[in-house]
């Protein structure tokens, strides 16, 4: 099992799109899950700080120069395989600010207790929401605070009664 | 009996490109689409677009449509015809439609040169029950769902991981109806595995190598037996499973629907890699019939990028074979085709220029024109 047999991608395919921990110790940084060469390139127009290299080639990987990548979250929406997240390790202590696409309804409220799902849809874990954006291409920015150790985990959040497993 | 420089018969992505085309070269046009509404596959296709940033990557095929049509209705040169089916083409150059909803009357024009872009049908899959209410193919679950907010059923089970599956599958939880599970006859995910990823994050289990065996029901679906098979295709024993559905979506490909080609009489040829009889065309998108171009879905089986380019390519030279010259044509045919090139460089567009070598009519090979 992975990702070109079930869409969950396994510790290895992760190990190439994780950012590495010098990176993640600065601060809020991009994490770019796009693991097969498809014609796509939005990501890299919509980055205002050329941290998502211009694509030489529109069926390349896109390429992170993190030490340019401020966090901002702006290629989040841009993306139409929801493939890019931003983590904050250093949130807090104990915790991490995670940043995920969501284009489902209703959205959460600000303050409200959702279930965060890793990537095959299980829950891991209650997390709270910190930040609801809505977005003009309505794929949604949910800003969730989640345990520091889970912060590779989850990447996804259940917030009423839509589907899981 | 009103005559067109150009009618195109088919209003999605690829005939809405080549009508604004053709037009920009000051031909007259005619539209002729047989939905409510133009846009073609578009206008149920709430997601975002792949390709280039510099064509429509990440904006939705509603929108993508919205822009074309809004260009269209403004253009003085082109008239147009919905819930209209272009029945015929006929040696005296005569194009027949039926126009209304009962179709029950008889429009003929006389197109200059004709652009076929009637796009695509969904193939069927046999299976026990397959006639069973409750099953339909994916495109129509998207057409209800997303064109007339209709709810297909509660509980689907999705037949095919290519991209289509998996979009509709998405498509299906955003309107809060479950998916439990998406059953893929091949060892791999054949769609883009962001798409099938995002399917993964919400619970959805895909199975490879898996197919369904049989629908269980009276009147309608009640249940469905999923059994995985092994590399030749065969059922597994022992390996069954069954799912407690209410809709199953078939979403196992598409073929080019080219009756209307065939009834013109251009060569034809059944090319797997384009997923069915296409029409030979050289690169211009010229058929054997001097007068017949094409563009889109109808060609082969690819994308609603591809279709708009080819549609910009048929449009700007069946419209230069008639003397109207784009008066930056050169540059535009050569950037057209460049960028037709770009979007097929990748291992998934492999078949489809596979499938290309096979019929297309090379430049100064000598092809006696019908017509
Ligand atoms: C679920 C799904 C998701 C997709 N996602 C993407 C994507 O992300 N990116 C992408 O690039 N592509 C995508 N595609 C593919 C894309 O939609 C098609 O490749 C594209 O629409 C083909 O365009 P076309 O103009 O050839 O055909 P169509 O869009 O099918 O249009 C053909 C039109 O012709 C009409 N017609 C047919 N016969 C007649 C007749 N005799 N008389 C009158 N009218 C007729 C039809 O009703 C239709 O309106 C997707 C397709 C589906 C189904
Ligand atoms: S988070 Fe902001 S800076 Fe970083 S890659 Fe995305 S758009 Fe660029
Ligand atoms: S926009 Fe998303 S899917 Fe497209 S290349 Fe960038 S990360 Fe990959």
């Amino acid at each position: 099992m992975s990702i070109p047999t079930n869409g969950v991608p396994v510790k290895e395919e992760l190990e190439q799109v994780i950012p590495p921990a010098e990176i993640l110790a600065k601060g809020p940084v991009v994490v770019v899950e796009c693991f097969q060469n498809i014609p796509c390139d939005p990501c890299a127009a919509s980055c205002p700080s050329g941290a998502i290299q211009p694509f030489e080639d529109i069926n390349n990987l896109p390429t992170v120069d993190y030490e340019k990548c401020t966090g901002c979250g702006l290629c989040i929406a841009s993306c139409p395989g929801l493939a890019i997240f931003v983590v904050d390790i250093n949130y807090s202590d104990k915790e991490a600010l995670l940043k995920i696409p969501y284009e489902m309804l209703p959205l959460p409220k600000k303050g409200q207790v959702v279930a965060g799902l890793d990537r095959s849809g299980r829950k891991v874990a209650d997390v709270k929401v910190a930040r609801v954006q809505r977005t003009k291409n309505k794929t949604n920015i949910i800003t969730i605070i989640v345990p520091k150790d889970l912060a590779m985990v989850i990447r996804n959040i259940k917030v009423g009664d839509e589907q899981n497993g | 009996m009103k005559e067109y420089d150009i009618v195109i018969v088919g209003g999605g992505p690829a005939g809405l490109a080549a009508a604004l085309t053709a037009a920009s070269c000051a031909a007259s046009v005619l539209l002729v689409d047989d939905g409510l509404q133009l846009g073609g596959q578009l206008i149920k296709q709430t997601h975002k677009f792949f390709g280039s940033s510099e064509q429509f990557a990440g904006i939705r095929g509603i929108e993508i449509a919205d822009n074309f049509i809004d260009k269209i209705k403004k253009s003085p040169n082109i008239d147009i015809l919905t819930q209209a089916t272009a029945t015929g083409y006929y040696e005296d150059g005569i194009l027949t439609i039926l126009e209304g909803l009962n179709g029950n009357s008889l429009v003929k024009v006389k197109p200059r040169c004709l652009i076929v872009a009637t796009g695509a049908a969904e193939n069927m899959l046999p299976f026990i029950n397959n006639d069973l209410p409750g099953v339909y193919g994916a495109g129509a679950v998207q057409t209800l769902m997303n064109v007339y907010g209709v709810v297909p059923g509660e509980k689907v089970l999705m037949v095919g991981a290519g991209n289509i599956g998996l979009i509709v599958a998405y498509q299906l939880i955003q309107a809060k109806i479950k998916v439990e599970a998406i059953v893929e006859a091949m060892p791999c995910i054949g769609g883009y595995w962001v798409h099938a990823s995002k399917i993964a994050r919400l619970g959805v289990p895909i199975y490879t190598s898996c197919t369904l065996k049989e629908v269980r029901g009276k009147e309608q679906v009640e249940g469905a037996t999923i059994c995985n098979i092994d590399k030749k295709f065969c059922f597994i024993s022992q390996s069954e499973k069954d799912l407690d559905v209410d809709t199953i979506c078939l979403a196992v490909g598409l073929s080019p629907l080219s009756e209307l080609l065939w009834q013109t009489g251009c060569e034809m040829n059944y090319i797997p890699e384009l997923c069915g009889y296409v029409a030979l065309r050289d690169e211009n998108m010229r058929t054997s019939s001097e007068k017949i171009y094409i563009a889109g879905d109808v060609t082969g089986i690819e994308e609603a990028s591809s279709a708009m380019i080819e549609g910009q390519i048929a449009g700007l030279n069946a419209t230069a074979s008639l003397g109207f010259y784009h008066k930056e044509y050169t540059k535009l045919n050569s950037k057209y085709k460049r960028q037709l090139s770009q979007l097929r460089n990748n291992i998934m567009s492999e078949a489809i220029n596979r499938g290309i070598q096979k019929v297309i009519i090379q430049k100064g090979e000598t092809h006696v024109y019908s017509h």
